[in-house]
């Protein structure tokens, strides 16, 4: 057991399945010579030469489409897009193309391709540089999304998503790059598909994902002192998407908040409420709440991006109101 | 078509006898394959108007030349991508006209289970990677799989390429311009080959490209462009044999942009009001099929009763594959999510319309 950077463990995984694998392949911009914006592709270019880590021009449609082609003909592209803001630009080869043909063409060709790209916002970039955009890829079947919150899930779930079968987008988020965790040593490969309740309790479900199921964690820990016990439940795939374990959450805690970093309406949290909803009702004691963000492109101006951005303090706060509005005492135990 | 550039034909001097030095039996083969699809097409607008096809439905009525052309010169071994436009392409590709028919109609004996219909035929192992109904779809993925040939295999005479079709309306996307970057870039086994019909659906060339001569278009990223008479199948043949030797042997990506008439609308359903009665009896004097009836008889190739036994015999198939479709029965209920995910996972949703989000009795 290593501790390593989500950076890092996302870097080992493709390290790995590269030499492992030989069909995998690696396509984006600035990958190589550059060795990737946020670095997770260092030093690959050096170790596997330019065939396959191959630095792309800037035409995410042109060459996220040539991985799909080249999945088609057996081998295992990974694709970097620089940040799922710029992944607009090959939505029609995503959408289109990489989630139709293998269910289109009668299972005759699968497309075992993988997606990696950053989404988040928070770092002064601006309304088009700051955006979570991956309930427009978790809403398309066809697709597979994975949305890994620790080290240890970004190398398992990167790994898993190169040995899947089906076009895979893998969510990573600008604000984790450089969060730490232990990983364990040896070959850990994730099952898509499952959530995973990362912290168990028994007085209120918190729902997140990626960075909002970190945040989760971090304040889950703070309601502990104050004799509340917050569940965690970490999505880790946004498609498809663990219903029941969410709804077996809420049968235990009768209560749901979702962190998200998405905005409001339409959104991941809007998904899980509703089959909070009609899956737990019986059990629900209040009415699911939604921490997401606010519902405006994204300010420049640190004054704004701060306020937009929903955070750890929003949610104690909503979480506070959830347990106020059922008369939940501090220190009771269901 | 008024107004519209012509370039420098190939085969410009063989025009007087386009078939001087062709074995008979490979010219009686083509003839074979044009009215194999001529039929095809026009049994397909009959069963569309008789509702036994949905959809949309794209025919290659006046691209029959083209078609067989473009065809002969790819080795079974190649790889294709083509638009909607797809039918002849298939049937010259070796799928059966019964299983082609049957996807139109959308039954389980249908290429692709009937999952795909008209604009999306399919055949993993001819190498028909697809009909595409995204205008500009298939040439990333067509890209992609000759980059797949290049980490896979040696350039060299007995290498594979990839072909890939679009309309002359496809030239205008952003898809095409990167697509033939990469190709450029790259070193791709790859031939772009655009179908000039003239017409986006109603939209012409002229109107709608800033370099009206398709072939050209290369230029911006040194890939040489070639025009061919499409109504030529020799020529057509020729030029694309030519692309495609350049593609296996050193890597080089080509342009081919072959000239030929559509005969009908957009689609069976578009009456093509557009176009006046002279400009559709103009067209139906550029048909390709007549055409080279008449070339082959006057050449002695074949005979008027034999040209009528070749005919029939398509007739023949044609009819024998729209009543294998119609016997298909249409794929069961339960699968529906057949091909849902090529590996399994968890949750992979399985609901119908209307079901609870978890079954009843979840949390027994
Ligand atoms: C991206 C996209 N835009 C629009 C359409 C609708 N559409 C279908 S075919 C077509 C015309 C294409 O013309 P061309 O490329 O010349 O091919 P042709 O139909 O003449 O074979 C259009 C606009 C589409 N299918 N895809
Ligand atoms: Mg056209």
């Amino acid at each position: 057991m290593a501790e390593i950077t989500y950076r890092q463990a996302l870097h080992d995984a493709l390290r790995e399945e590269m030499t492992l694998d030989p069909s995998v392949i690696l396509l984006g911009e600035e990958i190589g010579i550059f060795e990737g914006s946020y670095k997770i592709t260092a030093g690959l270019l050096a170790e596997f030469g330019p065939e396959r880590v191959r630095d792309t021009p800037i035409a995410e449609e042109g060459f996220v489409g040539a991985a799909v082609g080249a999945a088609m003909l057996g081998m295992r592209p990974v694709v970097e897009i620089m940040t799922i803001n710029f992944s607009l630009l090959a939505i029609d080869q995503i959408v289109n193309h990489a989630a139709k043909i293998y269910g289109m063409f009668g299972g005759q060709t699968a497309v075992p391709m993988v997606i990696r790209t950053p989404g988040g916002g928070g770092q002064q970039l601006a309304a088009t540089h700051s955006q979570n955009l991956e309930v427009w890829y978790a809403h398309v079947p066809g697709l597979k999304v994975v949305a890994p919150a620790t080290p240890r899930d970004a190398k398992a779930m990167l790994t898993a998503a190169i040995r899947d079968d089906d076009p895979v987008i893998v969510l990573e988020n600008l604000a984790l790059y450089n969060t730490k965790g232990e990983v364990p040593d040896g070959e850990q490969v994730a099952t898509i598909g499952r959530a995973q309740v990362i912290k168990p309790g028994t007085d209120i479900t918190v729902v997140g994902y990626s960075r909002s199921a970190v945040i989760a964690l971090d304040v889950a820990a703070r309601f502990e002192s104050e004799g509340v016990s917050v569940e965690v439940v970490d999505l880790a795939s946004l498609r498809p998407l663990d219903r029941e374990t969410i709804c077996r959450s809420v049968s235990k805690t009768g209560r749901a908040v979702v962190l998200e970093d998405d905005w409001l309406t339409y959104g991941i949290g809007a998904e899980v409420a509703a089959s909070i909803a009609e899956g737990a009702f019986d059990y629900l004691d209040a009415p699911v709440r939604r921490v997401a963000a606010a519902e405006i492109p994204l300010p420049y101006a640190k004054s704004l991006e701060r306020i937009a951005l929903p955070d750890a303090d929003v949610l104690v706060r909503v979480i506070n109101e959830v347990l106020d509005a059922t008369r939940f005492t501090r220190g009771e135990s269901r | 078509m008024p107004g519209r550039a012509r370039g420098s034909v190939k085969r410009a001097a063989a025009a007087a006898n386009p078939t001087a030095g062709e074995p008979p039996e490979v010219l009686i083969d083509y003839y074979r394959r044009m009215a194999l699809i001529r039929e095809f097409e026009t049994r397909a607008g009959e069963m569309y108007t008789k509702a036994k096809i949905g959809g949309y439905c794209h025919l290659n009525l006046g691209e029959e030349a083209t078609v067989v052309g473009l065809m002969a010169a790819l080795r079974p071994t190649d790889y294709l991508f083509t638009n909607y436009r797809d039918h002849g392409y298939a049937l010259c590709r070796g799928m059966e006209p019964g299983p082609v028919m049957a996807e139109l109609f959308g039954r389980v004996d249908g290429v692709s289970g009937g999952r795909g219909g008209s604009m999306h035929l399919f055949d993993v192992k001819r190498r028909m990677l697809g009909g595409y109904g995204i205008v500009g779809g298939q040439l990333p993925p067509a890209t992609g799989a000759a980059l797949a040939l290049t980490l896979q295999g040696e350039a060299g005479p007995d290498a594979d390429a990839v072909m890939c079709q679009m309309g002359d309306g496809t030239t205008n996307i952003g898809a095409f311009h990167e697509s033939l970057n990469l190709a450029a870039i790259w070193h791709l086994p790859i031939v772009y080959v655009v179908i000039n019909n003239g017409l986006g659906m109603a939209t012409t060339v002229e109107h709608a490209a800033g370099e009206p001569e398709l072939y050209k278009r290369g230029c911006s990223y040194r890939i040489p462009g070639e025009r061919a008479d499409g109504n030529d199948v020799i020529a057509v043949r020729e030029a694309a044999t030519a692309m495609l030797q350049r593609a296996r042997t050193e890597r080089k990506p080509g342009l081919l942009e072959t000239m030929s008439v559509r005969l009908r609308g957009h689609s069976v359903v578009d009456p093509a009001r557009y176009r006046s009665r002279e400009e559709t009896a103009e067209l139906r004097s550029r048909d390709p099929l007549p055409a080279f009836r008449e070339q082959l008889i006057g050449a002695g190739v074949l005979d008027a009763e034999a040209a009528h036994a070749i005919d029939s015999a398509v007739e023949r198939t044609v009819a024998d594959a729209v009543a294998f479709a119609d016997a298909s029965p249409e794929p069961a209920p339960d699968e529906l999510f057949s091909y849902a995910y090529a590996t399994e996972v968890p949750n992979t949703p399985r609901a119908m319309p209307g079901d609870p989000v978890l079954p009843v009795g979840w949390d027994d």
